[in-house]
C-alpha cells in the first residue's frame, strides 16, 4: 500500500493517511521491498579541518565537500543485492525505496542512490537543527509502516554524528527483531535472513524472520557477504559498491522523488536532546623524532615511565 | 523532571564474557556512574545477567550499589536485543530509573538504543564525560570523529546512555557492605522476540590481552600486507600487549576485523600505543587519539600520525620493529617497572 502520490509539480498529495501495521510474516518467494535511509554528511576525510562559531553553539564544516554518509552507501549496495539475482543486476527482483531527511540540498543523496539502483525517494523536508536521533527513528518507523516494507537497511551510523543508534530505535518502534553491526546477510530459501554481526570479541549468527530492521558494517560489502536466494552461492560481487552508470543517471531523472513534510510524518517534533555547545579536541603536547630503537626504549623508560 | 536537571536513580547494565566474567568495560561504565550519582547525591543500581559467575556477582555486590538486580533468562537469549530490551524498560519504570546506562560495547550499543525508544527518551551514545552547569547537567560526547566534543542537554523525563569505557578507571569492588541481591524474572516477550533465533557466536580466541584490557598496544598499518602477524607479535609478545590494525589492514584481510582501532572499529587509550606503517587517518585517530603515550614508526616522513605522537622514528619498519624487540628484550622483560 502506498501513502503518498507525487503531484505534477513534485508536491505531496496523501492518499491514505491510515496507520498500516505489517504484523504479518513475509511469504516466501514474493518480491522484497526494501527501505534504506541515507544522510548527507561533510566529508570524513578532512573532519581535522572543522571549525566552530565564535560562540562554540554551531559546528563550521561548510569548506567541505557533501558526500552521502559511507555506512549508508554500503547499506544501499546491501538492498540491492538483497533485490536481485547477483548475475543480472540490473533486473530488480523486489523494490528499494531510499529516503532521507533534510532540506532540499540533500536531493542529490537520493538521486545518486537512485542513479545507483534505487526504484523510487522520499524526502522528508527539515533542517538539521528540526532533528535527533529519536525523530529520525520515529520518521523511518511511520514511513515503514505506510509503504510496509519488509526489511529496512541502515548504515551503522553516521560519520558526523556517530551516535549509532537509529536501527535500534526503529526495530523497538515497530517492534521487528533486529541486527545491528552486520557483515554479512544471507536470504534463505524460505525468506529468512541468516545474519553475521561484528560482536566485540567474534561473530555473532542470528535468523530473523521478515519484516525486520539490520544496520550494516564495513565488511557487508565483501565480494561473499551479502546475497538474495536468486543469486547462487557460488556467485562472488566485486569487492566494494556498485557506481551508477551514464545510461542510469539518465534514467534516474525520471524516477519519481517525493517530498513530504517532517509534521505529516510524526506529531510530537520536539527534540529530546539538543546540542548546546562544541569544543574543538586539546592539541596533544610535542613530537619529538629519535633516530634509533634503542634511543627510543631508553626514553619510554625514563622519560614516558611506561615500560 | 529531566536527567539535566536532577539525576536519581541510576541503573548500570553489566556486561559478562562468555565464562561469565565481568568485563572491566562495566566496571569503567561503574564509574561514571558512581561520578554522577556523587555529583547528585543520588543512589546506583546494577544489573547482571543470571549467567555472570559467582566471582562477578560477588564483586558487582561490593561496588557500593543500592542493590544488585539479577535478571533470570535463558543465556543466549538474553543477550537478543528483542528480549532484553523490553525487560530493562520494566525494570527501569519499576524502580523509577531515571538514567539507563552500560559500557559502549557492541553489546551496550546493540540493546540500549533500543530500550530508549521504548522508554521514549533521549540516548546518548559514547558518553566522555559529565559537566554541571548551574542547575543543568550537560552530557558531553564526542562527534566528528572526535574532532569535535558536544555537550548535549536531554530533554526527556529519562535518559539511556553508552560510556566511552575507555575514559574512565574501573571501579574498584571493596565496599564492606555487600548490596542486597535481587532476582528478576524476564518474562516480557514481544512479537520480534519470536522472529529472531540466535545461532551462535564464533568467538576470536587469542592469548594476547584483548583491545579494551592491554595496557599496552601494537597497531599496524596496510603497509605490514602479508607480514603482518609476523612482525607485530613478537613486539607485541615482549610488550604483553594486544594487537590493533588499521581499516585499510582489516579491509585488506591482513587482519581480523576484531582488531580495527578507530571511529568505527574499537576506541582504545592505553598506556602506550604504537602505531607501525599507519599513516594517522582521521577515521583511526579517532579511535587511540586518548592513549597516554604514542609511539609512531613510518618510512614517510610526512606522515599526519606523527603530529599526534610523544616519539617518532622515520624509516623502514621491516627493520626497525625487529630492532626495537630486540632492544626491548636488552632492556629487560616487560612489566619490571
Amino acid at each position: 500500500m502506498r501513502a503518498y502520490a507525487t503531484g505534477d509539480n513534485g508536491k505531496i498529495r496523501p492518499i491514505v493517511r491510515s496507520v498500516h501495521f505489517a504484523a504479518e510474516s513475509r511469504c516466501s518467494g514474493e518480491a522484497v521491498k526494501i527501505l534504506v535511509p541515507l544522510k548527507q554528511v561533510a566529508d570524513p576525510d578532512h573532519y581535522a579541518r572543522i571549525r566552530l562559531s565564535a560562540d562554540a553553539t554551531e559546528i563550521d564544516d561548510r569548506g567541505l565537500e557533501r558526500k552521502p554518509n559511507p555506512f549508508d552507501e554500503y547499506a544501499l549496495e546491501t538492498a540491492l543485492r538483497l533485490c536481485e539475482d547477483g548475475r543480472n543486476p540490473r533486473q530488480r527482483l523486489g523494490e528499494v525505496v531510499a529516503i532521507t531527511l533534510g532540506p532540499q540540498s540533500a536531493d542529490s543523496v537520493l538521486r545518486s542512490a537512485m542513479a545507483t539502483g534505487a526504484d523510487r525517494a522520499l524526502r522528508v523536508n527539515c533542517t538539521d537543527e528540526q532533528i535527533d536521533g529519536r525523530i529520525v527513528a520515529k520518521v523511518i518507523a511511520d514511513i515503514a509502516r505506510k509503504e510496509s516494507v519488509d526489511l529496512i537497511v541502515l548504515g551503522k551510523q553516521t560519520v558526523d554524528g556517530d551516535s549509532n543508534e537509529v536501527a535500534q530505535r526503529v526495530g523497538a518502534l515497530l517492534d521487528y527483531p533486529q541486527a545491528c553491526f552486520c557483515a554479512a546477510i544471507l536470504e534463505q530459501p524460505d525468506g529468512a535472513l541468516h545474519v553475521e554481526q561484528e560482536f566485540d570479541g567474534g561473530v555473532r549468527r542470528l535468523a530473523l524472520t521478515l519484516p525486520a530492521v539490520v544496520s550494516v558494517d564495513l565488511r557487508i560489502v565483501s565480494p561473499n557477504s551479502v546475497r538474495s536466494h536468486h543469486t547462487p552461492t557460488s556467485h562472488a560481487y566485486p569487492p566494494g559498491v556498485r557506481f551508477a552508470s551514464l545510461p542510469s543517471i539518465m534514467q534516474s531523472k525520471r524516477k519519481p522523488l517525493t517530498v513530504i513534510e517532517l509534521a505529516h510524518c510524526i506529531t510530537d517534533c520536539s527534540l529530546a536532546l539538543e546540542y548546546r555547545q562544541f569544543r574543538l579536541p586539546k592539541p596533544r603536547g610535542e613530537s619529538r623524532r629519535v633516530t634509533t630503537a634503542t634511543e627510543l626504549v631508553e626514553l619510554l623508560s625514563t622519560e614516558a615511565k611506561v615500560l | 523532571m529531566s536527567p539535566s536537571k536532577r539525576v536519581q536513580n541510576v541503573l548500570v547494565l553489566l556486561e559478562c564474557d562468555s565464562g561469565g566474567e565481568l568485563l572491566k568495560s562495566s566496571l569503567c561504565a561503574v564509574t561514571f556512574a558512581k561520578d554522577l550519582c556523587g555529583a547528585q547525591n543520588s543512589e546506583f543500581f546494577l544489573c547482571l545477567m543470571s549467567s555472570s559467575s559467582a566471582e562477578a556477582r560477588a564483586t558487582a555486590c561490593h561496588l557500593g550499589a543500592r542493590q544488585v538486580l539479577l535478571l533470570e533468562q535463558e543465556p543466549d537469549e538474553a543477550l537478543l536485543a528483542e528480549n532484553l530490551a523490553p525487560n530493562l524498560r520494566q525494570l527501569s519504570q519499576e524502580r523509577g530509573i531515571r538514567l539507563l546506562l552500560s559500557a559502549a560495547t557492541s553489546f551496550g550499543k546493540d540493546i540500549l538504543p533500543r530500550v530508549s525508544a521504548l522508554l521514549d527518551c533521549a540516548y546518548i551514545g559514547d558518553c566522555c564525560g559529565i559537566a554541571v552547569e548551574g542547575e543543568n547537567l550537560e552530557f558531553l560526547r564526542p562527534i566528528y570523529a572526535g574532532n569535535a566534543t558536544a555537550s548535549c542537554i536531554v530533554h526527556t523525563d529519562n535518559a539511556v546512555l553508552t560510556v566511552r569505557h575507555s575514559e574512565f578507571a574501573p571501579a574498584v569492588s571493596n565496599c564492606p557492605t555487600p548490596s542486597e541481591v535481587e532476582i528478576i524474572h524476564g518474562t516480557e516477550r514481544t512479537i520480534a522476540s519470536n522472529r529472531v533465533k540466535w545461532l551462535g557466536f564464533d568467538s576470536i580466541d587469542s592469548k594476547r590481552p584483548t583491545l579494551t584490557d592491554a595496557r599496552v598496544i601494537v597497531s599496524g598499518g596496510r603497509a605490514l600486507s602479508s607480514q603482518f602477524l609476523t612482525v607485530l607479535g613478537p613486539l607485541a609478545d615482549c610488550l604483553d600487549a594486544a594487537i590493533g590494525a588499521t581499516r585499510a589492514a582489516c579491509d585488506s584481510g591482513y587482519a581480523p576485523s576484531d582488531f580495527q582501532v578507530g571511529q568505527t572499529g574499537k576506541v582504545v587509550a592505553p598506556d602506550l600505543y604504537i602505531a607501525i606503517g599507519i599513516s594517522g587517518a582521521v577515521q583511526h585517530v579517532a579511535g587511540m587519539r586518548s592513549s597516554r603515550v604514542v609511539v609512531a614508526i613510518n618510512s614517510d616522513p610526512d606522515a599526519p600520525i606523527f603530529s599526534f605522537a610523544d616519539y617518532y622514528l622515520v624509516g623502514d619498519l621491516f627493520k626497525l620493529v625487529p630492532e626495537l624487540v630486540g632492544a626491548l628484550r636488552a632492556h629487560g622483560p616487560a612489566g619490571t617497572h
